[in-house]
């Protein structure tokens, strides 16, 4: 039973871990500097910053931990604790990208980096110390680099495998006074010493609550008891988690470390010596390398779906005050299916001609055009057909046309989305774009309208006076009790063209988002049929009637 | 040849007599009512001369028309009746007036039987009554402000689409009309123009359109019925029936005859003996 164990023990390998303490909090001022307020004085790092992760604060800057403020508290006690707390989402997306530059650099110093999480990373650290003349050195070799990067406060830990390098990395203290003294940012633990050095280490540090909690009931405190019990009886108890944690805990991980492998070049980028002033002579430049792109992805066996498109200008002479060395254009292209080399092409043309008309001249010369693939899919999913994919392709090609007339913008495919308004019902979607729903048809939805649904909807609806018996403005009290029954109203502005009303329905109350002051909406619908037999779907908002939609 | 000429003249004769006597027929359904007994005798001579006059109209029609035959595209069978031809034609244009549910129960069918339509210059279409109605979305391109530019956007929307719907923002030369119509008839595309246009195929209109379900301040609207009358250039003569538009569960389909005097939604189907009666006149 102990064998895989066993032949674990001599596959651990010395490993240095970099932690850098509040990485989410750092990486957010990197991203956008917070506001430091009226004083103006304080430095941004001064600045109390919480970053919250679904109501719950994810991580602060030590500003705000001075206050109190705590990772794990809700929102509003962190407010309560820092009066000037900023509030910011956390974005791990960012938090990521963030990092992949610090994981860079740690490249150019040393070889073979694996990206734990954002925050934590882990090298081998048999390499480099040998090369700096002894694992200390390497560490502070690689604190000197982060501190030039700006990147302040980071750790290193090394041990035997990763696990017990990441405790050694977070055991380091920095004094308060002089925090780059060096002595305490690295932390080694000499090679046979992980277990010594993990016993007395509570067993809270194993990250998997549920064993934690049952292990501490059993009288389990810390990683030197969970060692200490055999290895095999752990086996059959906890079963294989268990006893890879039981390895962790007696400073045997043997998890290797497995370099991050950086992302192939998909990329192309054509530089134009002199830049280039005329649509067509930029778009035929691009098709010789528009056909590379293509050609090396199906190398690769990849398409693409969606790219991005980067286009450097150098702004003519006719500006000189101008500073900024050179104009930019970038954005992102979705294709139904997958972009052919004539298909990025046009997306280069398209985005040179913006929305005017074709050959029309350029503001400046373009000097560089970048592709670079966003998403990219195995070729075997988008094999056309035996019998070709179909009239699917000519469509396309047409509605490609239109939109080279009228922007991208000017073709629209409609998708049915949740609400209770009409408008709110109706999304629009570029041809070529994925919808993006923000809400979803298939809920209930209670208070939309009953069928059959108006033909006509306007873009904007237009005010409507509706009358009483008498010629008396109708409204709505706080009740809902009509203050006459519906008898005329005219579908113009200006209250001419009066109809009588042969028949009505409402009012039907909608008060939506109440808690949204900007998106709130207190309303009365009615039906209304006129002596034409048109049927109008008209709402009162406030004294203010007007006319959504038409059945006609 | 001018035995020939002579000949078509009489069928014209013939024609115009034969439709003046159906129309008087079906604006008094009390004459209708009373017609099998007092012209029993006379119904089979009058049908079989019926369809001779039929045949020989359409005879004259494909001398006069200034086009080949077209092929149909699928079309709901309650417009399909009042249409020239028996249904919309490919590379023909169809006019209507002011009326988008109409428009949706014409595209409905071409729709379902899954050809792609396109909207150009309706920013009001209602998507969601569309879908309600048959109209596949995933297979219906709207291009709501086309601009100056959309005589150019039409063209090219009909080069791919089987039908499309256009409202003209004003009226375009008629060297650009024709250029237009010839493509349509190239690509084999169907145009429904909401508003007028002066080489309609058929025009198409809605009157007495009644709603059920919705009352003084209580219900709401449930179903229509409406005349659909349809009018062409060629015969002069306008078909016009009573349709649900939409029926009660969100369908189109004609009202039987019966139930346009009654009271609606559960009209009976008593007298559909005679409807068929009519329409073999």
């Amino acid at each position: 039973m102990s064998a895989p164990i066993l032949a674990q023990h001599n596959t651990v390998q010395r490993s240095m871990v970099l932690w850098i303490p509040d990485w989410p909090i750092i990486a957010a001022i990197r991203i956008a500097p917070p506001n430091s307020g009226a004083s103006g004085v304080s430095a941004a790092s001064d600045v109390p910053l919480a970053l919250i992760d679904r109501g719950l604060v994810f991580a602060c800057s030590a500003a705000a931990r001075i206050e109190g403020v705590q990772r794990g508290i809700r929102v509003r006690e962190a407010q309560a604790r820092c009066s000037d707390l900023v509030v910011r989402p956390y974005d791990q997306q960012a938090d990521q990208r963030m990092f992949e530059t610090v994981v860079t650099a740690i490249e150019e110093l040393m070889p073979g980096v694996q990206l734990v999480r954002p925050g934590i990373a882990a090298i081998r650290s048999r390499g480099p110390a040998r090369y700096y003349g002894g694992e200390k050195p390497a560490g502070l070799a690689l604190t000197t680099m982060l501190d030039e990067l700006g990147i302040a406060g980071s750790r290193i830990g090394i041990a035997d495998g990763p696990f017990t390098a990441e405790q050694a990395a977070r055991t380091t203290t920095i004094g308060t006074t002089g925090g780059a003294t060096g002595g305490t940012r690295v932390r080694v633990v000499p090679e046979g010493e992980s277990a010594a050095f993990l016993g007395p280490l509570p067993i809270g540090l194993l990250e998997q609550p549920d064993l934690v909690t049952l292990l501490r009931r059993l009288g389990i405190r810390t990683l030197a008891d969970f060692a200490a019990l055999p290895p095999g009886d752990v086996l059959g108890r906890f079963g294989a988690d268990g006893a890879h944690l039981h390895a962790l805990a007696g400073g045997l991980d043997s998890r290797p470390i497995v370099p991050h492998v950086p992302p192939e070049e998909l990329d192309v980028t054509i530089r134009f010596e002199p830049p280039l002033d005329r649509v067509d002579q930029v778009t035929f430049s691009v098709r010789a390398s528009a056909d590379d792109f293509i050609q090396n992805l199906v190398a690769k066996k990849l398409v693409c779906t969606s790219l991005r498109v980067e286009i450097g200008t150098e702004l003519s002479d006719t500006r000189p005050g101008d500073t900024e060395p050179g104009n930019y254009s970038e954005r992102s292209w979705l294709h139904p299916r997958s972009f052919t080399a004539s298909d990025v092409v046009d997306r280069v043309r398209w985005q040179l001609q913006g929305s005017a008309e074709v050959d029309t001249g350029l503001r400046s010369g373009v000097s560089s055009v970048r592709i670079v693939p966003e998403a990219v899919d195995a070729i075997g999913n988008h094999e056309v057909g035996l019998f070709g994919a179909g009239p699917e392709e000519r469509i396309h090609h047409g509605l490609s046309r239109v939109q080279s007339m009228l922007g991208h913008e000017g073709v629209l495919t409609a998708v049915v989305s949740g609400g209770r308004t009409l408008a709110d019902r109706q999304t629009t979607v570029p041809w070529g774009d994925r919808p993006l729903l923000p809400r979803k048809a298939s809920e209930p939805w209670p208070g939309q309208l009953p069928k059959p649904l108006p033909s006509t909807v306007f873009p904007t609806p237009h005010p409507v006076h509706v009358f009483g018996p008498d010629g008396e403005a109708v409204e709505v009290s706080d009740r809902g009790i009509l203050s006459a029954v519906l008898a005329r109203f005219s579908p113009a502005a200006s209250g001419r063209d009066v109809r009588e009303i042969t028949a009505w329905a409402g009012p039907w109350p909608v008060a939506e988002r109440w808690w949204d002051a900007d998106a709130a909406r207190r309303a009365q619908r009615f039906q209304v049929v006129d002596d034409r037999g048109i049927a109008w779907l008209l709402v009162l908002q406030g004294v203010t009637w007007s006319a959504e939609a038409r059945y006609d | 040849m001018s035995v020939a000429i002579d000949t078509i003249e009489h069928m014209f004769e013939y024609g115009k007599m034969a439709s003046a006597s159906a129309t008087l027929q079906t604006v008094s359904p009390s004459t209708v009512a009373r017609a099998p007994q007092l012209l029993g005798s006379q119904v089979q001579g009058s049908q079989a001369r019926g369809s001779e006059v039929q045949a020989l109209q359409d005879r004259i029609r494909s001398m006069q028309a200034t086009k080949l035959e077209h092929r149909l595209i699928p079309t709901h069978p309650a417009i399909a009746e009042l249409l020239p031809g028996g249904g919309l034609k490919q590379g023909a244009t169809y006019s209507v007036d002011n009326s988008a549910t109409l428009i949706m129960a014409m595209l409905a069918g071409p729709s379902r039987a899954g050809s792609w339509c396109g909207v150009v210059g309706v920013p009001e279409f209602g998507i969601e009554a569309a879908s309600t109605f048959g109209i596949d979305l995933e297979r219906l391109v709207l291009v709501p402000n086309p601009g100056d530019q959309w005589l150019a956007v039409t063209a090219a929307i009909a080069d791919v689409m089987g039908v499309v719907v256009t409202r003209p923002p004003k009226r375009a030369s008629d060297g650009n009309l024709a250029r237009l119509a010839a493509r349509l008839r190239q690509r084999g595309s169907t145009l429904i123009v909401l508003g007028s246009w002066p080489q309609s195929e058929a025009m198409l209109s809605l009157s007495e359109s009644r709603w059920s379900g919705i009352g003084e301040g209580h219900g709401h609207l449930s179903a229509r019925q409406v005349t659909v009358t349809v009018s062409t250039r060629l015969d002069g003569r306008p078909r016009s029936a009573r349709m649900w538009l939409p029926d009660p569960a969100m369908e189109f389909a004609a009202v039987a005859s019966a139930a346009i005097e009654g009271s609606g939604i559960d009209g009976s189907t008593i007298e559909s003996s005679e409807t068929e009666y009519l329409r073999a006149v």
